[in-house]
């Protein structure tokens, strides 16, 4: 680049230097002018909320009314005594452990299938993943519509094989049964996906040397293929901790009246999140204050819960050496 | 969706080739019912979409469609019948999901570049903020929003789901993993050589490069934004509904719900997602199981 810097004019020198300090101010100044957009944004819409709600959670703020005071722990005293919100976080826990154990296992034995030398591989892979692209709002109004109790589809097929019709929307094990089925048809096949892609990266030589040990095909399964999925069962589960304690649009939908959020007449469904909304929006009350307290205990439970989990799923084996 | 690692693998690690079982006639089977059971859902909604409401109390149950669907749908845009405006809610969600999928994408590759490639202090820190943020529950900052929501006077206008939106965390790694793998070094040595300044890299460079991973980041933030309701019911009224809100609205409009209506508008609301799903579902599912691989 530099030829002859004594025969280069002053002027000529100057411009130089002043390209040169812009080119550093660029270096310098550009990374975090491209980073801002995120940090500013996440900011306003992100972070100011979330630590916003544990100081609404400490007064007792209302919409309906102009002022509002700071009040200390008392709404969490409230909740703690509060048996709607004990059954909020009973329903909660309930339609998750049916709607995720189940479907994780079913996603691990579809992976396993599909991990074979397969015709039309690709129509099977779009086809489990087909409920993925589905919404929310369609999954639970098509299949609130498949459990209806007069002219239901899966009451007809239960009526047919004797077992006659269930009032599923009523009971509080039916509706459970019911969420699940819906949690389970949308997610199991992106789940499978995530554990089908996880095993193909599993290196030949590990099945090999497990078969030279004389491991038949399920003692592999077991002993070579779970422990190398660890980090993807630990992901899976952990989202589907922190999505599934999250349930609101299906059961909101489920409702035979929508609005409310009571999750059912007796409440028998109604999630933390269903309820967390019926304080704040759902029935006109506009409980800011108490609603920022729910809000607090879920992210509590959720962090306590998809802690357990990691530690839970971490003691899965690592393959003998 | 998911929020996995991603690495850019421009050379496939060359595995040695696998000599994978080969399916027996069980495994087709149980496939088979698999895709008949993932599918069959959509198609119901779209069997009781074309007939009249008579037909759902039918004995045994009618499986095929019928001839109403157009005037399911006729009624389903006829402001008169309906207490909500279809095409307004099919326009929204266009808006809302086109922007915010256009916001994301630019502002994703842009922080990714900077974390993948620009050296400045307190990078690594900043990046571990983004990964945290990936984990936090939305659910969680709801109501403080909803009074900022009011504060801008937004409650009721497009720009309170398009705003809280615009920017991912998820997107931001995404691009990061991606571009430190798929731009390299010595590419953007090279421009700047030649007297690029940083911006010019990141466009004439940079942009180009990402191109497969901003398609699949794209499609991901098209669809979660398409389909997202919890946010929407919450700031949106049925006056100026996206097409979720629209659809809960029809659910809600009577307690013995008229399913013929509700499900036609389901049906509608999944269908432009369903046809981007049939052209793209290949590069989807590469996205989404190369994601998986890394995690």
């Amino acid at each position: 680049m530099s030829n002859g810097s004594a025969a280069v004019p002053a002027a000529a020198a100057r411009r130089r230097g002043a390209t040169r300090r812009l080119r550093r101010l660029d270096t310098k100044v550009s990374p975090y002018l491209y980073i801002a957009p995120f940090f500013v944004l996440f900011g306003i819409f992100g972070i100011f909320p979330l630590v916003y709600t544990a100081y609404v959670s400490l007064t007792d703020r209302n919409l309906l009314e102009p002022t509002s005071h700071f009040i200390g722990l008392a709404n969490y005293a409230e909740l703690f005594h509060d048996s709607y919100f004990w059954n909020a976080v009973e329903n909660t826990l309930g339609i998750w452990v049916i709607s995720t154990i189940p479907q994780l296992l079913l996603a691990l034995a579809i992976a396993h299938l599909l991990n074979r030398s397969l015709r039309v591989r690709t129509f099977f892979r779009m086809s489990i993943l087909l409920p993925q692209v589905t919404s929310l709002v369609a999954v639970a109004l098509i299949f609130s519509q498949l459990f209806g109790y007069r002219y239901g589809l899966v009451n007809y097929v239960l009526n047919h094989v004797g077992i006659g019709n269930v009032n599923w929307e009523a009971g509080r094990l039916s509706s459970w049964v019911a969420l699940s089925t819906m949690v389970t048809w949308r997610w199991v096949g992106y789940n499978a996906l995530l554990y089908l892609a996880s095993m193909q990266s599993i290196p030949e030589e590990l099945y090999e040397a497990a078969a030279v040990d004389g491991a038949r095909s399920w003692k592999q399964f077991v002993h070579v293929t779970i422990p190398m999925l660890r980090p993807t069962i630990i992901f899976t589960v952990i989202v589907s901790t922190i999505g599934g304690l999250q349930l609101f649009t299906e059961p909101y939908l489920f409702q035979p009246v929508k609005g409310a959020a009571t999750g059912g007449s007796g409440r028998q469904y109604q999630t933390v999140s269903m309820y967390l909304y019926e304080k704040a929006f759902g029935s006109s009350q506009f409980k800011f204050g108490y609603a920022s307290a729910i809000a607090w205990c879920l992210f509590l439970l959720i962090a306590v819960i998809a802690f357990v989990n990691f530690l839970l799923v971490r003691r899965i084996r690592a393959v003998d050496a | 969706m998911s929020v996995l690692a991603y690495r850019a693998r421009p050379h496939a690690r060359r595995i040695r080739r696998r000599t994978y079982r080969r399916a027996g006639p069980l495994t087709y089977l149980f496939l088979v019912l698999l895709a008949v059971g993932s599918a069959f859902p959509l198609y119901w909604s779209f069997v009781v979409a074309s007939h009249d409401n008579s037909a759902l109390g039918a004995y045994p149950p009618v499986l095929t469609p019928g001839g109403h669907l157009w005037s399911n749908i006729r009624r389903l845009f006829d402001a008169g019948i309906v207490n909500v405006d279809f095409w307004t809610a099919l326009a929204n969600s266009a808006i809302v999901a086109g922007v915010v999928t256009i916001c994301v994408v630019f502002f994703s590759a842009l922080a990714g570049f900077a974390f993948a490639k620009l050296d400045f202090r307190g990078r690594k820190t900043l990046l571990l903020v983004v990964i945290a943020t990936m984990i936090v529950p939305v659910q969680l900052g709801v109501i403080p929003l909803y009074i900022e929501m009011r504060h801008f006077g937004w409650i009721d206008h497009l720009q309170a789901v398009i705003a809280p939106f615009v920017v991912s965390a998820f997107g931001v790694f995404l691009m990061r993993q991606y571009i430190v793998g798929a731009v390299p070094d010595e590419l953007i040595d090279a421009s700047r050589v030649d007297g690029c300044h940083t911006a010019r890299v990141f466009w004439h460079v940079v942009l180009p490069a990402v191109r497969p991973v901003a398609a699949v980041l794209g499609l991901l933030t098209f669809m979660n934004t398409w389909n997202d309701f919890f946010w929407p019911l919450i700031v949106l009224t049925p006056r100026n509904p996206t097409v979720q809100v629209a659809v809960s609205t029809l659910a809600g409009a009577a307690y013995v719900p008229d399913y013929a209506l509700i499900l036609t508008g389901t049906f509608i609301s999944i269908l432009p997602l369903l046809v981007v799903f049939l052209v793209l579902g290949k590069q989807i599912i590469g996205g989404i199981m190369q994601g998986a691989v890394k995690g």
